[in-house]
């Protein structure tokens, strides 16, 4: 007798749809939801987490694709970063196929999924500038079959969070049928977390741009003021493009707006300057921000 | 060998734009030296099966565990394990009263702690350890040990170290060498200046450290682990256990990477003091945070550099301040001083020179021996140099650096004469007369591979391609009068020859070389490396290339002796003497081809034995000024690096490594050109993304996330335009070490590139992305 065996008698269920997921999660509040599990069992393996129960959503089938509602498409949970990546999906949301691609190695690619990096939350979540961008509303199941919907920035800034056996069945996002793209700053040439990520998506229909700044803060940040005034530059009508200039200000406005100046202290005088490393970084934010524009509107 | 391997091994030497690798595969041998032998362990380490200590299993083991500190700095005022003793299933807690033997080891100098007693010095030190019989339960009863610490302002700035209350009895200054060659008063008409600063990589083993202690009945111990230094790690832990040597056996398991030293003895003393006080087997693998918080680092340095020059580019003098940070504990930070100081001033002629080195303790994490140490932080600021001089007097840097360059007979500032060929210039110009790899202009824009990455934010408007030139040097064996013996066994049976050396095979390719030094003397096609333990003679620690040459050297010997054996009483037989015999095929054959025998027959059955040594001739420890026949040999490179820089971001992708090494002599092309493609990257790692960062003594985020390894899509094309084979005389088969200098002159090949790209200094590695951003209308 090892004390090795309370440890052995975990319990795994394996619910083929999205309700009987929440049912297991309700019959037993310390299970942990787990899909690809390339976040969680990290945590396991670190000894940070021992959960005694694990409800798979692997063989929900209903999650690992996306089907189409209202002008929009409500893309399922479950959906793998490597999927999202295909040319298919690239044809309809291109900026989320281009942080999927960008979001690691081929094996956390496989396994990870769209729903896993909402409910993880992780600063450096690619997919999250994105979504914040397309400002996309999350579907949640509950108990009894209940569904809710809540942005998806709410979940991420707190203000909404899941209740015990809910969990994010769907994410609803608007087929905007205009050009996006994702950029991304990383450390080294090969796969790695984002320095700093932006999103830029065009809503030709409503005459605007959305962007999204990921990673240098704790959730993704909205330039909204940058974003109304280069929307009111463009010609919506016509060729669309910008001078350089005004790409420029533009990256430089999304900048500043999301890395702000140190606050004057209130005896008067100069604000003491950024350090040179968040300087840089606001620079970083500027050159995505200008270029992510640009190819956009190209 | 199967035949796969055999194939992929000759796949590979393909790719060595050498002179012998270009031999047409019919004429090659499949024999013996300079043949692409594969290694014998390949299919097992492709196909995964090769076992490693983490694979280890024994009837009924227990799960160690260790306590770390979660300070850099603090007084220890109590420690309670009461509660981790009461835990179910928890067989064993010690702390340092638990020693039966000594309470400190180091493996150069004692000074360093089993456990913690009074006093913490860097973050991750061990406490306690814990046996228990699941990790799990091992874990927590290792969390549940109550310390209590009276936490202290820890010194991490080695800068400050000198006038700091002393962390240690033996105080804070671990060595000082005052190097001093020449005339002090001498001035150049031109003199450029630098500080220098790089930063602490991790040899980042792809296999953390594990092991498995199992008491014998003797009262004694073995412990299975991956050590490269067999021999000194039984020593440490006989002293530790209160045991006689003989009573101690360290047995060499697979090595998943080396390119320090392995293992930390940090995880093998708790193992085998845990095992001896459970009366049973004892397990523990170290997760990622472990290895990083437990094993040396390659020492943070400091650098200011002022280099004298005539107005034709001729150095006049070098003056230089080396500072490096040795963390908590000595280590080999003395060898390491020694090599920064002699190779302050890189494989040129300096008249002068005047380099004050210093090796300080500090609450950072402890630094140790890595790969080109000492030698690798001083080639970036020498370089570095090089080319701020070069810009200065407007000549081109690889002519200034040719203009400079060291050859045999030269005298390094240490005194010592050059006598190895030191075909520096050659090297030099064999990269820079290599053709530069061309722009992707034809290809479509989607499929340039920019800095930033395939799915990166690069944009070729914004990206600028840099040429940047580094010579390097670096030093063979161990320095300064150690004693680098090595002993080893051959022994022919049934056609059958076995090799029985203590030399670890750390994936450095010695067990391959060893099958090929008897296939060369004997002729006998099947030969086995048997594998590593302390019952065997030492051979020493896997550093410095010393296994390619004392080891593979005694291998030699003792092969030739047991061919002499072998041939003597045929030699008589024939009336002629064995150098006229020749092995092959089985046959013993007369050097006209007249007579001759079966290689069986002339065994009739018998074993044959033979032992021996190499030990190459001595060295001196340097003076007090710094001066002394410190080194056995030297091994140079020179390497032009191409790279591109996204000057609004600051990334870097290294394009192209072209690198030139005088190896001596080609023993195995394809082994080679891993060993220096894997030196090259594990350069570039230190040049752009490898430094484990840490606040106020704390390690930061130590994790293969954190800390950026470079990835195949990291590593360049690297291009091997010329290996210089001019045999060293003093070395077994005139073959120098090779893993070791590409290391070193990487990352300052790199930093010259990025110069050249940006136009700013770059003075700090890693190259930080705000160093590396230019304005955009160049």
């Amino acid at each position: 007798m090892t004390t090795h065996a309370p440890q052995a008698t975990q319990s795994v269920t394996l619910p083929a749809s999205l309700d009987e997921a929440v049912a297991a999660l309700g019959a037993m509040p310390a299970a942990v939801p787990v899909a690809g599990g390339t976040d969680l069992m990290s945590a396991v393996n670190k000894g940070l987490l021992r959960p005694s129960g694990l409800v798979g959503l692997g063989r929900i089938s209903e999650l690992r694709g996306w089907h189409y509602q209202d002008g929009h498409a409500l893309l399922g949970a479950g959906l793998t970063h490597a999927r999202m990546g295909r040319p298919d999906f690239a044809a309809l949301i291109p900026a989320l196929a281009a942080s999927a691609r960008a979001a690691g190695p081929p094996q956390i690619r496989n396994a990870g999924t769209l729903g896993g990096n909402i409910a993880t939350a992780a600063p450096t979540g690619d997919a999250l500038p994105v979504l914040a961008a397309l400002e996309a509303e999350l579907v949640i199941a509950g108990p009894d079959g209940a569904r809710r919907e809540i942005p998806v920035s709410h979940l991420l800034a707190g203000r909404d969070m899941l209740e015990p056996a809910e969990l994010i069945g769907f994410v609803r996002v608007p087929l905007l049928h205009a050009p996006q793209v994702f950029l991304k700053a990383t450390g080294r040439t090969g796969p790695g977390r984002a320095t700093a990520s932006v999103a830029i998506v065009l809503d030709p229909a409503r005459r605007g741009v959305r962007c999204a700044v990921g990673a240098i803060a704790p959730m993704p940040l909205r330039p909204l003021e940058a974003e109304r005034w280069i929307a009111s530059l463009i010609d919506w009508d016509g060729e669309r493009g910008l001078a350089p200039d005004a790409l420029a200000a533009f990256g430089e406005y999304v900048a500043a707006a999301c890395i702000p100046d140190q606050v004057p202290p209130a005896d008067g005088g100069e604000a003491p300057p950024l350090p040179p490393a968040v300087l840089h970084l606001r620079r970083t934010v500027a050159a995505l921000a200008r270029r992510a524009l640009g190819r956009a509107l190209s | 060998m199967s035949n796969d391997a055999a194939t992929a091994a000759n796949a590979t030497s393909t790719r060595i734009t050498t002179p012998t690798a270009e031999v047409p595969e019919a004429e090659a041998p499949v024999l013996g030296l300079g043949v692409s032998l594969p290694p014998a362990d390949a299919r097992a380490k492709t196909e995964g099966t090769f076992p490693y200590a983490a694979d280890l299993w024994a009837e009924g083991l227990l799960w160690a565990a260790v306590l770390r500190s979660p300070h850099p700095h603090a007084r220890i005022l109590s420690i309670d394990t009461s509660a981790a003793v009461a835990m179910a299933g928890v067989r064993a807690v010690i702390t340092h009263e638990d020693i039966p033997g000594e309470r400190a080891y180091g493996r150069r100098i004692v000074d360093r702690p089993v456990f913690a007693s009074d006093l913490v010095r860097h973050h991750g030190e061990p406490i306690a350890a814990v046996a228990a019989d699941h990790p799990d339960t091992a874990r927590l009863a290792a969390a549940a040990i109550a310390v209590e610490y009276e936490v202290l302002e820890p010194v991490t700035d080695p800068e400050k170290a000198f006038a700091a209350e002393p962390l240690h009895p033996d105080g804070n200054l671990i060595r000082h060498i005052p190097l001093r060659y020449g005339d002090p008063e001498i001035t150049g008409e031109v003199v450029v200046e630098g500080l220098y600063r790089i930063g602490r990589q991790d040899p980042a083993p792809i296999g953390a450290e594990a092991g498995l202690a199992v008491p014998r009945p003797d009262g004694g111990v073995e412990i299975y682990t991956a050590s490269t230094d067999p021999h000194t790690d039984r020593d440490l832990a006989a002293a530790c256990f209160g045991l006689e040597p003989e009573r101690v056996k360290v047995v060499v398991t697979g090595v998943p990477g080396a390119t320090g030293d392995r293992e930390e003895p940090g995880f093998q003393l708790p193992l085998g003091l845990l095992a001896l006080r459970t009366g049973c087997p004892v397990k523990l693998t170290a997760t990622r945070e472990e290895s990083f918080l437990g094993h040396s680092h390659r020492h943070p340095t400091l650098l200011r550099y002022r280099h004298h020059a005539d107005t034709d580019g001729r150095l006049v003098k070098v003056e230089a301040q080396i500072l490096l940070d040795a963390g908590a504990y000595a280590e080999s930070s003395s060898e390491s001083l020694a090599a920064a100081v002699a190779f302050a001033c890189g494989p040129y002629v300096v008249p002068h020179a005047f380099i004050e080195g210093w090796a300080v303790r500090t609450n950072n994490p402890p630094s140790g021996h890595v790969r080109g140490e000492g030698a690798m932080q001083v080639c970036t600021a020498y370089e570095g140099q090089m080319d701020k001089l070069a810009a200065k007097l407007g000549i081109d840097p690889a002519e200034l650096r040719l203009r400079n360059a060291l050859s045999t007979g030269d005298i390094l500032p240490t005194g010592q004469t050059v006598t190895c060929p030191a075909p520096v210039s050659e090297l030099l110009t064999a990269v820079q007369d290599f053709p530069l790899p061309v722009l992707p202009k034809d290809a479509p824009e989607d499929d340039w591979l920019l800095p930033g990455g395939p799915e990166g934010a690069g944009e070729p408007g914004a990206v600028r391609r840099g040429v940047g030139y580094a010579l390097g040097m670096v030093h063979m064996l161990g320095a300064e009068g150690a004693d680098e013996v090595s002993t080893a066994t051959v022994r022919v049976h049934d056609g059958i020859a076995t090799v029985i050396c203590a030399a670890v095979e750390t994936g450095q390719g010695f067990s391959t070389l060893a099958r090929q030094v008897v296939q060369e003397t004997l002729g006998i096609e099947e030969v086995h490396v048997a594998s590593v333990d302390t019952d065997q003679p030492p051979a020493g620690p896997a550093t410095h290339g010393r296994h390619t040459w004392v080891s593979a050297g005694a291998v030699e010997r003792a092969a030739r002796m047991v061919r002499t054996q072998l041939l003597q009483p045929l030699a008589h037989k024939f009336g002629m003497s064995t150098e006229l015999l020749q092995i092959a095929d089985g046959k013993i054959t007369s050097y006209d081809g007249v007579l001759s025998t079966t290689v069986t027959e002339a065994m009739d059955g018998k074993e044959l034995w033979a032992t021996a040594q190499c030990r190459p001739h001595p060295t001196e420890p340097l003076d007090e000024s710094g001066q002394g026949d410190a080194f056995v040999g030297l091994a140079f490179c020179a390497i032009r690096a191409v790279v591109d820089v996204d000057i609004e971001i600051g990334s870097v992708r290294v394009v192209e490594m072209a690198v030139a090494q005088d190896v001596g002599r080609v023993l195995n092309p394809s082994q080679l050109a891993t060993r220096i493609e894997a030196g090259i990257t594990q350069g570039i790692g230190a040049a752009l993304t490898e430094n484990l960062r840490s606040a106020r003594g704390l390690i930061r985020h130590p994790d293969l996330t954190g800390y950026a390894l470079p990835t195949a899509l990291d590593a360049p094309e690297i291009r091997i335009v010329k290996l210089i084979e001019e045999r060293d005389v003093v070395a077994p088969f005139g073959a120098k070490p090779a893993s070791a200098v590409p290391v070193v002159t990487s990352p300052a090949a790199v930093a010259a590139a990025v110069r050249a790209a940006t136009g700013r200094p770059i003075n700090r590695l890693p190259i930080r992305p705000q160093a590396a951003v230019a304005a955009s209308n160049s």
